[in-house]
């Protein structure tokens, strides 16, 4: 079954914790910025998500929800 | 066949409002705020817990949790929890503070919440400076480490030594929980969250004072990018400051013979 995750744009700050974090390294700092100014992160490969949550689990934001 | 619904693995703790953090990029003070809100939701003690605010960064805490919240003046947040559980003792109390509010200013007040056995809980954030006036030097500020007011790192000769929260309190008969946790990788967050679980269940079961001290980061004021910040946490930080249980279960105290 696949697994997703959604950023929260409005609430991401760009600080990439989730970027290093990821064992698959499917996120990526968008070039858009949000209504603070901040480049949020997006999610780049979708297809190799797992739903470890780990981004979810140090995300500084709370802005990541991981579906499975 | 079957229809397979997807579950969410992870979300957002009701405990918390929809207000986002005002905090730094990167800083894991937000970590420490879900993990207290998830122990809230977990517990199910929403509607009766009172959180007592600090001064600092953690002041806005009054505007991030969905439960009743009060605001203390710097460093009073203990005296005040005691006096919302003693008025009220059905309630569950806790308290969120920085290191330059607890270990500087308000020494005094945790001692004795402690030594009283206040059956609250203190969530003790430990980034070792002052955080939101700039990053001045904390009682907690390690040997050695450059902050605003100490530019060519603190000088153990004239600033002294820096303050073990969680060792000064294991010293003493009150306290029912004590631990030291740290932020810097999801296997430390997820003991983290086990501990201020574990924190709120002393005081559910009325069991005493708990306070667990979260070792957090300040990329902004230490001057480093998130990951470099998460990295001195561990290499560092860390390494000054033990990580682990250093009281689980209240202490029994005999009384001494009456004359």
């Amino acid at each position: 079954m696949l697994a997703r995750v959604v950023v929260n744009s409005e609430r991401c700050k760009g600080c990439q914790i989730c970027c290093f974090t990821c064992p698959k390294n499917i996120l990526q700092l968008s070039t858009e910025t949000n209504s603070k100014g901040y480049n949020p992160v997006y999610v780049q490969f979708p297809q190799k998500c797992t739903g470890c949550a780990l981004c979810a689990l140090m995300c500084p934001d709370v802005a990541l929800e991981v579906w499975k | 066949m079957a229809v397979q619904h997807e579950k969410r693995v992870f979300g957002y703790p009701s405990s918390l409002t929809d207000a986002p953090f005002h905090y730094c990029p990167g800083c894991t003070h937000g970590i420490a705020h879900r993990l207290v809100a998830e122990a809230i939701d977990d517990l199910r003690l929403k509607e009766h817990t009172v959180g007592v605010a600090s001064v600092g960064c953690s002041v806005f805490t009054y505007n991030y949790f969905n439960c009743d919240m009060q605001q203390a003046s710097h460093g009073r947040a203990p005296a005040v929890a005691t006096g919302i559980k003693r008025v009220s003792p059905e309630t569950i109390v806790f308290t969120y503070q920085g290191d330059g509010d607890l270990a500087s200013i308000g020494t005094a007040e945790i001692i004795h919440a402690a030594a009283r056995g206040e059956n609250i809980t203190v969530i003790f954030i430990n980034n070792t400076n002052f955080g939101m006036t700039g990053g001045q030097m904390a009682p907690t500020t390690l040997p050695g480490q450059k902050t605003t007011t100490t530019p060519l790192g603190r000088d153990v000769k004239k600033a002294g030594y820096p303050l073990r929260v969680c060792e000064l309190l294991s010293a003493l008969d009150g306290p029912a929980y004590l631990a030291r946790v740290s932020l810097h990788s999801p296997k430390e967050v997820l003991r983290a969250k086990k501990a201020i679980r574990k924190a709120f269940e002393t005081q559910v079961a009325g069991a005493g004072f708990s306070l667990v001290e979260v070792l957090s980061t300040c990329p902004t004021n230490w001057g480093l990018p998130p990951k470099k910040a998460l990295e001195y946490l561990r290499d560092e930080v860390a390494k000054y400051y033990p990580l682990g249980e250093f009281r689980d279960g209240p202490r029994e105290v005999e009384a001494c013979s009456t004359r």
